[in-house]
């Protein structure tokens, strides 16, 4: 296997302007295929989620799933695509073994969606509006495994295996426009393209959007021109991009890859590429062109989709906010900083300090302990934060424990250990361990007089007017008291003793 | 007891039916009799791929069994119940081989059975077996099956018609009552021409597809062969209906047709001439015995029209592409990767490919190929708009004529096919002269409208059997049933009996079928 020259990125974004375009397939999470009433399932033993239909068996006719297509409508309006009145199926045709019937039941010239846009904030704000030209419904192909040859590869395989789980899983396929402009944020945008459509698609339920387990699969094309042309220049379809990382590398791969082929007086070949994470290069996979013939007709035995306007309206009323209005909504009302909104949205604990909120507390507090506490207990034991086990309720008791001044932050902590080891509620836990701010005076007293005596120059300090050397007394106090004083009350009394002014 | 027998199976499926219901014979007995007369008879005709016997005779035994217990366990019985029937073997089976006709399925067991023949097991009809046909149901004479031509029984020498001659010659030879058809282009219709008996292909979507391995999906329908009017219009009730397995199919009740094919008269029908589907190209002694039809239908008081449907000149050219290049792309999927047979390169390297090809090649007969070639080219890149696309423009146009025919007639008539049973052998090196054959009944198709071919006496020059097609607008099947059982009892009544009574005997039966002539 050759290794392709590659530019800088650098140098290559001095000389060209790339255009990106991307095909986003989603299988849908529908209980049963697109066209059967087999079970769509991930993970079975081969070939048990087939029947006579997805097996392509003589006599067999495909019927459409209705929650397939209400799937696709919804992804066309989170998209802002027009959605089809009426539209039908077409045959793919072309001879694989993954693929039945030898055909594939696929939406051509007639998309369920057309039109659409999306806006995607780049991580500094920026946002940089994708053209959406089309989401289509279609049947996903069976997995072939090759065996005996290198790397799973179908060079030099001895044979192969196929399994028919997937074959019919409904997918809608998203198609862009080809994004200009993007200059050398190019892979940057790639990356969070995909990750808007798999968070979409996510937050519609339609799909479990997991790229690991290819529910959400990117094919991204590439091609340069020099700066200042018009016409597009030939271009690459990296197959089946798999990660958000890997989209973001293989864009900016194939950008230095097409730079040195056209930096060497060459023409970039039109083919598919296949990514490998292991070297993070393309290769070269088969020659496409535009005149490859799939035959396509209307598919003879379906009947069109008809998608109502009343049924459109229908689905378009129960489309949940779009994230990333929700997270600019919930950014504003929670007054978060851009980098503490990032953190919360990074850890995942969004939804949960939503409901904290909800449940009562301020969004001040919900952020101290999902993110301080929360978040880094839940990373030791290797689970989701919200799946740890700790209710927005318990965080509201927690806070109003420590509001109260019956616990210090240190104490709830341990409070918060006990929930999780499974002691009851904050309140239970802090009677069951007896833990509670001391907030009789006598025995403080004693403790102050006893720091100060033992750091007379730091009592001498703060009488002389330097109020913040009173940490080291209250820490004195705050040890003596193994942590159960209130260090507000005990600063006060220093203050109070010494005849200071706070 | 032959003797028995051999009266039971002149019988119509509705008197069976009467005689099953009154206790006068059993369902076993009757089931029985059509086994004898298959394994009588079928050397000679080959209508049958594959006979049933155990399991006919099982579901009889049942029969009979919920009928000796009385009370619901006979009430619930159907009225055909006990009434035995063949199918085509493009319609597939669970406990029988299905071949489509072809070497690509020999051997093959289907894991699951079609829609109809469901509905024939709920309603208790003994599967007598499985009736030859042309390769997945290209040709128009049943030569084209790979496994041996099907003969006519009025003449062991000429075709059956096709590609459903099997069904046909089957129900023309006394072997069953009822058989089951598909018709893409005349499938049905031209058999039942030739044979002299009844086909109809119902209206595109009244009978779910749902296990008969298309051919041509956007033309496919299945339907009924038989001998009497009646007892299509019964067994069109009993298979029809919608079927959520296929999306094609109708919601349209379709119950009225028995009710129909009993109405006995056409007094104030406006009945159609189609001018295009008749005259030249139309043998003399079909043109007569067409002619003649039409005169007792007006003497039974119907009103003829003469309609004319100008674009049904190039129904033909438009149905050689639409259903090759259907074709082309239903036939992919056998390719002995997952079911049928699988054929190895003999040399050079062992790919996917190569094993596709092997086995293409050598499963599928030369007509087969024929069409998925022609399919293939006119939907390739670049000719799809002029071929593909032009005969589905020609397809509406089609339909239109038909919608402005059927604003003048509330039926069409016509010859079913242009000419009686040719020669076996005679058209198989000319594909074009073979296609012509279903001139009449392809419009038909195109527009998804019913037709039903009823027999219309035997032609002058040959004594050969004439087809009388009747077509109805989509829908409308339940007219073709009132038009054709008036028609059919006045010929009958002018030829004493019904035709099939004419028609030569045929093996052992020479000797002790007192009925026949």
């Amino acid at each position: 296997m050759s290794v392709d020259a590659t530019l800088s990125f650098e140098e290559a974004m001095e000389k060209y302007d790339p255009v990106l375009g991307f095909e986003v397939h989603v299988e849908l999470n529908t209980k049963t295929k697109m066209f059967s009433s087999a079970p769509n399932v991930f993970g079975d033993e081969p070939n048990t989620n087939v029947n006579e239909v997805d097996l392509g068996m003589p006599g067999v006719l495909p019927v459409v799933n209705k929650t397939a297509v209400e799937s696709s409508i919804k992804i066309g309006l989170a998209l802002n695509c027009k959605i089809a009145e009426t539209c039908r199926f077409a045959r793919k045709n072309y001879f694989y073994p993954d693929t039945p019937k030898n055909f594939q039941t696929s939406q051509y010239d007639e998309p369920i969606a057309y039109d659409g846009y999306l806006d995607i904030e780049l991580e500094d704000g920026t946002v940089f509006r994708v053209e959406i030209e089309r989401a289509h419904m279609e049947e996903d192909a069976g997995k072939l495994t090759h065996m005996g040859g290198a790397a799973g590869r179908i060079q030099g395989a001895d044979y192969s295996l196929v399994d028919y789980n997937r074959s019919g899983v409904p997918l809608v396929e998203i198609v862009t426009k080809p994004i200009e402009g993007a200059g050398s944020r190019a892979p940057e945008l790639a990356k969070a393209y995909v990750a808007a459509v798999r968070e979409i698609v996510k937050n519609l339920g339609v799909s479990d959007a997991k790229m690991e387990r290819g529910n959400v699969r990117c094919d991204a094309n590439v091609s340069l021109r020099p700066h200042g042309r018009e016409r597009f220049g030939i271009r690459s379809e990296t197959k089946n991009v798999n990660s958000l990382r890997a989209v973001e590398h293989a864009v900016r791969y194939e950008i230095q890859r097409h730079a040195a082929v056209l930096d060497s007086g060459e023409p970039v070949i039109q083919e598919t590429r296949h990514w490998h994470e292991d070297t993070r290069s393309t290769t070269s996979g088969r020659p496409k062109s535009d005149a490859d013939d799939y035959r396509y007709f209307p598919e003879p035995d379906l009947v069109p989709v008809v998608a109502s306007r009343e049924w459109v309206e229908e689905l378009r009323a129960t489309l949940p906010e779009p994230p990333a209005e929700r997270r600019k909504r919930l950014k504003e009302a929670w007054g978060y900083s851009d980098l503490e909104f990032r953190d919360v949205v990074n850890a995942g604990v969004m939804d949960s300090i939503e409901e904290t909120i909800a449940a009562g507390a301020s969004a001040d507090v919900a952020r101290k302990w999902w993110m301080g506490e929360i978040v880094g207990r839940a990373k030791v034991a290797d689970v989701d934060p919200s799946e740890l086990g700790v209710t927005p309720q318990v965080i509201v008791e927690l806070n109003k424990l420590v509001e109260d001044g019956k616990i210090n932050n240190k104490m709830a902590t341990q409070v918060l250990d006990g929930v999780l080891a499974g002691e009851g509620t904050p309140a239970d836990i802090v009677e069951k361990r007896g833990l509670a701010v001391v907030s009789d005076d006598g025995p403080l007293l004693e403790a102050i007089d006893a720091a100060l005596a033992a750091q007379p120059d730091v009592a001498e300090k703060i009488r002389g007017g330097k109020v913040q050397a009173i940490g080291a007394i209250v820490g004195g106090v705050m040890k003596a008291t193994r942590g159960q004083a209130d260090a507000g009350r005990v600063r006060e009394l220093i203050l109070e003793k010494l005849g200071v002014q706070g | 007891m032959t003797e028995l027998k051999n009266e039971l199976i002149r019988h119509s499926a509705a008197d069976l039916a009467a005689k099953l219901a009154a206790r006068e014979v059993t369902a076993v007995e009757v089931t029985q009799a059509h086994l004898d007369r298959i394994a009588d008879v079928d050397g000679q005709v080959n209508a049958f791929l594959h006979v049933n016997s155990e399991e006919a005779l099982a579901v009889a035994a049942e029969v009979d069994a919920a009928r000796a217990a009385g009370g619901s366990a006979a009430e619930e019985l159907h009225a055909l119940a006990g009434v035995p029937i063949a199918v085509k073997d493009l319609i597939v089976t669970i406990g029988q081989p299905t071949t489509a006709g072809s070497k690509i399925l020999e051997g093959w067991h289907s894991p699951y059975d079609a829609t109809v023949v469901k509905k024939l097991r709920a309603a208790k009809m003994p599967i007598l077996g499985k009736t030859n046909l042309d390769e997945f149901a290209m040709g128009s004479s049943t030569e084209h099956s790979a496994y041996g031509p099907t003969r006519n029984p009025w003449d062991l020498d000429r075709i059956p018609g096709g590609s459903g001659g099997g069904s046909a010659a089957a129900v023309a030879a006394f072997e069953a009552p009822l058989a089951l058809g598909t018709d893409t282009g005349g499938s049905i219709r031209q058999p039942g021409a030739v044979t002299g008996t009844v086909g109809v292909k119902p209206t595109y979507g009244a009978v779910s597809r749902y296990g008969a391995i298309a051919m041509a999906s956007s033309l496919d329908q299945i339907g009924p062969v038989s001998r009497t009017v009646l007892d299509s219009a019964l067994l069109q009730e009993v298979i029809g209906g919608h079927d959520p397995f296929d999306s094609t199919s109708l919601t349209d009740p379709f119950n009225n047709l028995v009710a129909a094919a009993r109405v006995g008269n056409v007094a104030g029908m406006k009945i159609g001439i189609v001018k295009e589907l008749h005259g030249e190209g139309y043998q003399a002694g079909v043109e007569n015995r067409f002619n003649e039809s039409l005169q007792l239908l007006k003497d039974a008081g119907a009103e003829i029209v003469e309609v004319s449907c100008p674009n049904l000149k190039y129904a033909l050219g438009a149905y050689y592409l639409i259903m090759p290049s259907e074709v082309s792309s239903n036939l992919a999927k056998f390719d002995g990767v997952r079911f049928g047979m699988r054929v190895l390169p003999k040399d050079g390297p062992m790919t996917i490919e190569r094993v596709m090809g092997a086995t293409r090649a050598a499963g599928f007969g030369d007509e087969v190929k024929r069409r998925i070639i022609l399919g293939t080219y006119a939907l390739s890149a670049g000719y799809y708009d002029a071929y593909y696309g032009s005969a589905q423009k020609v397809r509406t146009l089609i339909q239109r004529d038909f919608d402005a025919a059927f604003a003048k007639a509330d039926v069409l008539i016509s010859p079913t096919a242009p000419t009686t049973a040719f020669k076996l052998g005679e058209k198989l090196d000319d594909p074009l002269a073979m296609y012509l054959n279903d001139v009449a009944t392809i419009p038909a198709n195109l527009a998804g409208i019913p037709g039903l071919s009823l027999p219309g006496g035997l032609a002058d020059e040959d004594g050969l059997p004439v087809g009388i097609q009747l077509l109805a607008p989509a829908r409308q099947d339940a007219r073709l049933y009132r038009v054709g059982a008036v028609l059919e009892s006045i010929l009958e009544e002018k030829w004493g009996g019904p035709m099939l009574a004419q028609a030569p005997v045929l093996g052992s039966a020479t000797t002790t079928a007192g009925g026949s002539n």
